[in-house]
């Protein structure tokens, strides 16, 4: 290959890095805002992710277009490989990171047309948990960074534990007042869109850890 | 809900197409030194290629990959002022070893070069050419047996067995290749080296001739040297590394094309080389 080939191969990698980093950066968003539209029960912003939710979709297949381009006209090996390769697998992710935040958009209005109940700390703090962690794993990416990756996939425990203490407060409420029983039912799918959103994360720092080590860690924790 | 451990380490490690530790070596070459004149073109070569399976030599050209392929069945004796060191087994015995048997040496270990280089002759007496001067076949029968089982062993039997009688370079290039691997078959070798046997093919031609390398694997054991790496990648169990007459890396081709140990390897593999 030239050195112009070379020049060619490198600015195609670092568009799809990117165009994948802009979708990152989106469904990091989303969930800013919707987390953000549940505490101040602002019914606009959470309709405002609803709304953005197309262009993220269609980033994703940009995305996509992108990596099928790269795999058919240049054929990557290695490092190149992998890294096209985890950008394939990371980009759908995102998207369901970001469809997970649109699901708690949803719930979200549905709530604020509703008397607010008890503030739940535990799930505004999973909210809190699975930003940061989204923006490490990304940041890690970025950076290829392995063990920074593996240090965001532990929290995932953080966020799993703090839903098992949602989930409980939740049952526990709802059988001690029946007439909130569905607010109750509503917070706890948004709880649970959160502990996927963590274990979403944590598929992304896989991998980051594929990408920097070709180490295929899926499965193993 | 996935949890996550304290310890996080591989759980799967990049596997070999072939099972590469329980196959016994077949060529095993050591310290081996080559120059030509002063020039010393390879450097203390340490290498085993496993018994039927594919090795692959890549590299920049004049990295040693092609005079390395022809020491192993001392193509380069032939060079005036040409030297070599360090040993070169296969099957156990020294091939370089004083007294050895280079014509044995060459029907066990056969040879097929970049340009197809049929006789002009018959498709038939190409592929019977090395039979009759090694007096390999006793009688009509078997000769006409032999040949037709290289051309099958080739692929090529079902577009010729029509036309033996024809001149061999009414073939097509990879047609023409073929037979040149036929003719190579039809003296029962135990290796086959190939050099660049498919850089002057169509893709479909190539094709044919990978898909032969794979088969062939069954019964031989093949070292081709490529230009091509996506070749390598298709074809080879093993791949190996060539840089200014040193061997950089070896290993099994996934691992190679996906995650080589060398950076030296790596820069060659995805392009950035120089």
């Amino acid at each position: 290959m030239s050195n112009e080939v070379h020049r060619h191969l490198d600015e195609e990698l670092d568009a799809l890095r990117d165009r994948v980093l802009r979708l990152g950066g989106e469904a990091e968003s989303a969930l800013r805002r919707v987390m953000h539209s549940l505490a101040e029960r602002d019914t606009a912003e959470a309709r405002a992710v609803l709304d953005h939710d197309d262009t993220i979709d269609q980033l994703e297949v940009e995305v996509d277009r992108q990596a099928i381009d790269i795999f058919a006209l240049r054929q990557p090996a290695a490092r190149d490989l992998r890294f096209v390769m985890s950008v394939t697998k990371m980009a759908p992710v995102l998207e369901r990171i970001a469809d997970h935040a649109c699901n708690i958009a949803r719930a979200a209005i549905d709530l604020h047309h509703e008397p607010q109940l008890k503030y739940h700390v535990s799930l505004y703090r999973m909210g809190e948990i699975a930003l940061e962690m989204l923006a490490a794993a990304l940041d890690a990416f970025t950076k290829n960074d392995a063990v920074a990756a593996r240090v965001v996939m532990e929290r995932d425990s953080e966020i799993n534990e703090l839903y098992n203490q949602v989930f409980h407060d939740l049952i526990e409420m709802m059988a001690d007042e029946p007439a909130t029983a569905q607010r109750d039912a509503r917070l706890l799918f948004i709880a649970k869109h959160l502990e996927r959103i963590g274990d979403y994360v944590t598929d992304i720092c896989e991998l980051t850890v594929f990408m920097a080590e070709a180490a295929i860690i899926k499965h193993r924790h | 809900m996935s949890t996550t451990s304290a310890k996080i380490a591989p759980k799967f490690e990049v596997k070999s197409r072939a099972s590469l530790a329980s196959a016994p070596t077949k060529i095993s070459v050591s310290n081996l030194n080559f120059f030509y004149g002063r020039t010393q073109a390879l450097n203390d070569i340490t290498v085993d290629v496993p018994e039927r399976m594919v090795m692959a030599f890549i590299g920049p050209s004049g990295c040693g990959k092609t005079t390395f392929l022809r020491t192993l069945n001392r193509m380069n004796d032939v060079i005036p002022g040409t030297r070599v060191g360090g040993n070169v087994l296969i099957d156990g015995q020294d091939i370089y070893t004083p007294g050895a048997d280079v014509v044995d040496l060459r029907r066990k270990v056969g040879m097929v070069f970049q340009k197809s280089n049929p006789f002009p002759k018959s498709i038939f007496d190409n592929v019977a050419y090395g039979l009759k001067i090694n007096r390999l076949a006793a009688n009509n029968r078997e000769l006409r047996d032999r040949v037709e089982e290289a051309l099958k062993d080739a692929a090529l039997w079902t577009e010729v067995k029509d036309r033996l009688k024809t001149s061999a370079l009414g073939l097509s290039g990879g047609q023409q290749q073929r037979l040149c691997i036929a003719r190579a078959l039809a003296i029962r070798p135990e290796v086959i080296l190939m050099d660049e046997p498919a850089s002057a093919l169509d893709p479909i031609a190539t094709s044919k001739i990978e898909e032969l390398i794979v088969d062939l694997k069954k019964q031989y054991t093949i070292v081709i040297v490529t230009h091509n790496m996506q070749q390598a990648a298709r074809v080879s169990d093993l791949t190996a590394f060539f840089l200014l007459g040193k061997l950089i890396e070896v290993n099994s081709t996934e691992k190679m094309f996906t995650a080589p140990d060398q950076k030296l390897t790596e820069d060659y593999i995805t392009g950035r080389f120089g």
